[in-house]
């Protein structure tokens, strides 16, 4: 028995959701009195997966075939599968990003295992193996109890945070076969905006909806985000007027996000949208409307025009930066 | 081009969710269900993909007899036929064996659903069916174009996109921007009533999850309002006494 995470790189570094998923897994090895092993695929420096020491994986093995340089869910997958079967793991761990939900169902499938995705919490202790994850687009949480001898849990961004748990990490070259048949899909092109917060991982979140009322007005959204170090968001009625990316899109049809902090600007606060982001640690909402709903979700409220406190809150930042 | 679209029958969008039975089973009462979002627009697709006599779109839904007004709906936005594998949905390791079974000799050349159920949110069923058919998944897409043999993909990932071809056979969790939803039109309601829908038995698998007990959100304190003159404070707020800044 032993806890096995798949570690996903991106362009050969790890990001903290990563470290997270480590510093999760390594908990569930403590209350297993197990090991961690770590997985990494594709081209990683070993000065990087040393890092994964630092928050427990006693063990990285390391596979960097060229054919899997680049991210194959059903490669990655059977590669996953193998190194548990090998290293006699019975729970994997992974990051519930959007590689890791493509990837989870298929080493799910392949170590005849029960899925927890969207992950919360450690798993309960109690002679049971139950982990509570959310559910109804964040207007409840599930306690799913994993009933077979395997396990595979996918854990969400911004769940557990990262704790060092420093241990000397042992890099190991790992190889398993991989059919031609599993390199169906051929990524042609990758384009990643360097210079923006990603949201789903994001730890801070400044949203703004239809009280903006146009496109052209979302520059001093983005420059509070740019102070803040924060990810932009919307609501649904704002990517739906094509005013901003679906990609930006929160709530229950568009991403659930759990931040430390929710800025929600010119938002009413629609049940929809309350669903993807009611797990954010800290709301603030600024509207117009005192009846607007979201008030009553929220930490801290501004009624107001947020043409007038978004300035404000911009020069406050910056003094407070300053 | 024979597709095959997964729906799920979930509550609409606007449903207070609670529970009932000492928080065990969610609490139906009084719930309206509506067909997936997510896989609304999978379909959505799916019938612009086959439009013109291209081929045929087939819609299957893992559930028992209350479920086929949802089924009726997902034809009369315009699938051709339906299946109902006559079962309660377990879990997806459940359904999407059933569907993997329907789907095995079957000959669709690609198989849609929506990115997750609203109900579940366990983006897991397209993946599953992928590996019970040892074909390739893709999800969580944003664009889906087929060109014969050929599709080229969109998917999202942090902070950007990938673009990745797949030929032959495959399985695809479709998000928003791969189509708009389409709006039934009172001859689809019409012919939605005479489409086939067929109902097959589940094949038996073993059980690898089990819900044990719901649980709400905490509920949150009473906000703390900032006078709009004061909006300064809030910063100073946020550091020091949240501590998220």
């Amino acid at each position: 028995m032993s806890v096995l995470v798949y570690v996903e790189q991106a362009e050969g570094k790890f990001k903290k959701s990563v470290f997270e998923a480590v510093s999760y897994a390594k908990a569930i090895a403590d209350q297993q009195s197990t090991h961690l092993t770590a997985i990494s695929i594709g081209d990683v420096a070993d000065s990087e997966l040393k890092e994964l020491g630092k928050y427990g994986a006693s063990k990285v093995l390391n596979v960097n075939a060229d054919q899997l340089k680049t991210f194959v869910n059903q490669a990655y997958a059977s590669v996953i599968a193998a190194a548990a079967e090998k290293e006699g793991a019975d729970i994997v761990v992974l990051s519930n990003s959007f590689s890791g939900k493509g990837l989870a169902p298929r080493i799910a499938v392949k170590l005849k295992a029960g899925l927890a995705d969207g992950a919360v919490e450690l798993p309960s202790t109690d002679g049971k193996f139950s982990v509570k994850k959310t559910a109804f687009s964040g207007k409840a949480f599930a306690i799913t109890e994993l009933t077979s001898a395997n396990k595979v849990i996918a854990l969400n961004p911004n769940a557990f945070g990262v704790k060092e748990n420093a241990t000397d990490a042992a890099i190991e070259a790992f190889t398993a076969d991989v059919k031609q048949s599993d390199l169906g899909t051929v990524i042609k092109e990758i384009v990643r905006a360097t210079d923006k917060v990603s949201l789903p991982d994001a730890e801070l979140v400044v949203s703004a909806g239809r009280g903006l009322k146009g496109p052209e007005n979302w520059g001093m959204i983005e420059e509070l985000a740019g102070l803040l170090g924060a990810a932009t968001a919307c609501s649904k009625p704002v990517s739906d007027a094509d005013w901003r990316p679906h990609s930006e899109h929160v709530g229950q049809t568009g991403i659930a996000i759990s931040p430390n902090l929710y800025i929600a600007i010119g938002i009413s606060g629609a049940i929809q949208h309350l669903a993807g982001v009611s797990s954010s640690k800290v709301i603030v909402v600024i509207n117009k409307d005192p009846e607007a709903p979201f008030f009553k979700v929220a930490d801290y409220g501004i009624v107001g025009d947020a043409f007038e406190v978004v300035p404000k809150l911009i020069e406050a930042l910056k003094a407070h930066k300053a | 081009m024979k597709i095959l679209v997964c729906i799920s029958n979930v509550p609409d969008t606007t449903t207070k969710i609670t529970f009932t039975n000492d928080n065990t089973e969610f609490n139906t009462s009084g719930v309206q269900y509506i067909v997936n979002p997510y896989d609304e627009i999978a379909l959505s697709r799916a019938i612009e993909l086959t439009e013109g006599g291209k081929g045929t779109v087939t819609v299957i839904n893992v559930g028992e007899a209350g479920n086929d007004p949802t089924i009726r709906k997902a034809l009369a936005i315009g699938a051709d036929d339906a299946v109902r594998v006559n079962a309660a949905p377990r879990d997806a390791y459940f359904v999407a064996k059933q569907i993997a079974e329907y789907a095995k000799d079957k000959d669709f050349n690609l198989i849609l659903t929506g990115r997750e159920s609203i109900d579940y949110n366990g983006n897991q069923v397209a993946a599953m069916v992928g590996e019970f058919l040892d074909i390739p998944s893709v999800s969580i897409i944003k664009k889906l174009d087929v060109d014969g043999d050929t599709a080229t993909i969109e998917r999202e990932i942090e902070g950007g996109k990938e673009v990745l071809t797949v030929s032959g056979k495959f399985v695809a969790s479709c998000a928003e921007g791969v189509a708009e939803p389409k709006i039934p039109n009172m001859r689809g309601i019409m012919s939605a009533r005479t489409k086939p829908l067929v109902v097959v038995d589940a094949v038996a698998i073993e059980e690898v999850t089990k819900v044990t007990k719901y649980e709400t959100p905490a509920p949150r304190g009473t906000v703390k309002l900032i006078p709009a003159d004061q909006t300064e404070s809030l910063i100073g707020l946020l550091h020091s006494e949240a501590k998220v800044i």
